[in-house]
């Protein structure tokens, strides 16, 4: 190996904070970020639908930025704050697009919700009215099986209107 | 699922990441690792260490040249061109990248990545053919650039050897670009595209109809002309559970005619 090389090694010693708490722990190269979170941290929140990246169910936030955390290594996410579904009500109360999912009915089995709900909260993020045709597009990596995803939509059109009052 | 045990490096530097790639035998860069995580769950892939390029600042960005020249760092993801200025330059990079999976993968996902897997439905190695890319591949030895039409070798292979690292893509000036696929839902997985551009003379690239992007360059624009070029191709499309080979056959001439429209059309 040459001099200076980065480190190669099976595992790490990482440091991630999820929804404002930090969490030091050795992980294994091969685990995958959702099973961090899930299995190492215990926030049951986040789920696994397909573990082959199409259902999005495990959708979470980090640093700032959409992505499966089943197709990161937790490894990967060393250094970063990362947001999960446990971080969205704020002391037991329910955040604006909570509230609007329960007021719609936009759930049925509720497996995927977690996943919507962090995809919508980065949809609002950036795009605090979005047409209907932007919530699609902001949704289309996360699938439903239950609602036909219509009161999904309406909950996140609801959302934004009362955030915007 | 729980992948095979997998080595582990993060280097701050590609001189570093071209040494642990070419010292460690069974060693894969991992770029956005939207496609390579998931071969790895599935046993497709099984590499013995992932050097992870999320590090490498050298290695992102997008620069415009005062020629227009685009110079694209291979770990730019889908979503920064999407979203860039400077790619605007060349509209079909960001309308393409839209059109890749989802937001998740496209937060992730990476032009080199999508280039240097070259898996035959991939979206951009028919794109970067049609355009003329240079790819630009360093190795310990130091660099080489090569044409996009001698960059894709087969299936999931290309000019990046064991060892090597795509550094940079750089696109010529020019803006009439065309893209057209049948796609598994929207924004899905090709079954079959084609990409056109017109920088004097047509080039057309069709993906999906054989291991490595197809290059063609009819006489003209002519939808007649263009139908020929696709049927004098002698192409012998693979059959799948969603298209047989006819059918794609069909396909690609149908969108190969769309292409090259849209990019003819464009001022």
């Amino acid at each position: 190996m040459s001099e200076n090389a980065a480190p190669v090694s099976s595992s790490r010693q990482i440091a991630v904070t999820i929804n404002g708490t930090l969490y030091e722990r050795e992980v294994e190269a091969r685990k995958l970020l959702i099973h961090f979170i899930r299995d190492d941290v215990d926030l049951t929140g986040s789920h696994i639908g397909c573990d082959t990246g199409n259902c999005g169910a495990c959708s979470v936030i980090v640093d700032g930025t959409l992505v499966k955390s089943c197709m990161m290594l937790a490894v990967q996410a060393d250094g970063s704050s990362i947001e999960t579904v446990e971080g969205l009500a704020d002391d037991g109360e329910l955040a604006a697009l909570q509230q609007a999912f329960s007021d719609h009915h936009a759930l049925q089995c509720g497996y995927c919700t977690p996943g919507m709900l962090m995809s919508a909260t980065a949809l609002l993020r950036t795009n605090a009215h979005p047409s209907e045709a932007e919530i699609r597009k902001g949704l289309q990596g996360n699938i439903c099986r239950c609602t036909g995803y219509w009161n999904i939509f309406e909950a996140v059109k609801t959302a934004s209107e009362r955030v915007a009052k | 699922m729980l992948l095979r045990e997998v080595e582990y490096a993060k280097p701050s530097s590609v001189a570093q990441a071209l040494a642990i790639l070419s010292e460690n035998d069974g060693a894969r860069a991992l770029a956005g690792g939207q496609t390579l995580i998931n071969v790895m769950k599935a046993r497709a892939a099984s590499p013995d260490a992932l050097v992870d390029l999320s590090g490498l600042e050298e290695l992102r960005g997008i620069e415009l040249g005062a020629d227009g020249t685009l110079s694209i760092g291979p770990m730019t993801t889908y979503t920064e061109l999407v979203g860039s200025a400077e790619a605007k330059a060349r509209p079909i990079l960001g309308e393409v990248c839209a059109q890749i999976a989802d937001v998740q993968v496209r937060n992730r996902g990476t032009i080199g990545g999508n280039l240097c897997s070259n898996d035959p439905t991939n979206h951009l190695p028919p794109l970067m053919v049609s355009i003329g890319a240079q790819l630009t591949i360093a190795g310990r030895g130091g660099e080489r650039v090569v044409s996009a039409d001698e960059f894709f070798l087969g299936v999931y292979l290309t000019a990046v050897g064991p060892g090597e690292l795509l550094t940079k893509i750089t696109l010529p000036a020019g803006k009439r670009d065309g893209f057209a696929a049948v796609t598994l839902g929207v924004d899905g997985t090709c079954i079959a595209s084609a990409a056109a551009s017109v920088n004097g003379s047509l080039r057309i690239a069709l993906g999906c109809v054989d291991a490595t992007p197809v290059l063609l360059q009819p006489a003209s624009a002519d939808e007649g002309a263009v139908r020929e070029a696709v049927r004098g191709a002698g192409l012998f499309p693979p059959a799948d559970v969603h298209a047989s080979s006819e059918y794609r056959m069909h396909l690609a001439e149908v969108l190969a005619v769309r292409a090259a429209r849209q990019a003819s059309e464009r001022s």
